[in-house]
């Protein structure tokens, strides 16, 4: 099966990515947007999902800094 | 005393750390291959710096689980010396060998320069051979993932324990680190990484020789056990 695991810094964390890409909205005609947050997501197939906790813990995230959550599953 | 450098895919600060460490007096330096279960029989272990991987995931995520870095993770349990620089520093987080994270640089660039290091502490075997009297050390930096960061309680616990030996100079943190740290040690204070580059600071040529005496200090403690 199909699994997305979403993967964000920490609140908190300073997010540069986050700002920066903020930064650059005024400029292109947008307005009113505030805490932009940038992370990752990494699509996998999985024959037992199960597994997908340890994974995202000891690899995919690293927890001290990042949340993980898996999305979906299908 | 031998030194053993560990060489990734990626890897690109391997022959700088380890003629670094051959001009330690009497000092003997081979690369380790990360695809091997063996450390050659080194007295100490560092961890260059570079691009293991390419970086992907995370800066040092899947080096942490190269063949050689189990090696290494056994040898920093029984005790043995390590360092790594920059990259170096993110894997041995990563491995939990060290706490704490490296963060991207608050200024989101990449960052290539001389900077002062205060020296908290120089009784360690990473910082013994700090001549008496100096306090601070001139050692280039260049990296993008530099900024330290771990939660604000286990930083006043590494404080208290005396883990973080070297700071950036008042006013001069390039990366947003927390409380200006730029190196720090485990709890036992047989594992040390920092961002900083030692290696590119042992030849008056280059402006500076004050690396060469993290090279010395880890000989000194080697010799001394």
């Amino acid at each position: 099966m199909k699994a997305r695991v979403l993967i964000r810094p920490k609140a908190g964390i300073l997010d540069p990515q986050g700002v920066a890409v903020e930064q650059a909205l005024p400029a292109l005609g947008f307005s009113g947007i505030s805490e932009v947050r940038v992370g990752r997501m990494v699509e996998l197939e999985i024959e037992d999902e199960s597994q997908l906790d340890a994974l995202c813990q000891k690899l995919l995230a690293n927890t001290l800094i990042e949340d993980y959550e898996v999305v979906s599953v299908s | 005393m031998k030194f053993g450098v560990v060489r990734f895919p990626g890897t690109c600060d391997d022959f700088d750390a380890r003629d670094a460490a051959l001009r330690v007096d009497g000092a003997q330096a081979v690369l380790l291959w990360h695809g091997d279960h063996s450390l050659q029989d080194v007295d100490a272990v560092i961890v260059p710096g570079g691009f293991s991987y390419g970086d992907y995931l995370r800066v040092g995520a899947i080096a942490r689980f190269a063949p050689v870095m189990s090696e290494v993770i056994e040898f920093a349990r029984q005790g043995g010396t390590v360092l790594g620089i920059c990259n170096g520093f993110q894997i041995l987080c990563e491995a939990g060998l060290l706490p704490g994270a490296l963060l991207p640089n608050t200024g989101r660039r990449f960052i290539f320069r001389q900077v002062d290091l205060d020296v908290v502490r120089a009784d360690t075997r990473f910082t013994s051979a700090v001549p008496a009297g100096q306090t601070s050390l001139s050692i280039p930096i260049k990296h993008t993932t530099g900024r330290y960061y771990a939660p604000e309680d286990q930083l006043d616990a590494m404080e208290a324990n005396g883990q973080v030996l070297l700071r950036y100079a008042p006013g001069q943190n390039p990366n947003g680190s927390l409380r200006d740290i730029a190196g720090v040690t485990n709890e036992a204070g047989n594992v040390f990484g920092l961002m900083p580059h030692p290696e590119h600071a042992v030849d008056p040529l280059t402006g500076s020789v004050d690396g060469l005496t993290l090279f010395t200090s880890m000989a000194q403690a080697v010799a001394n056990v």
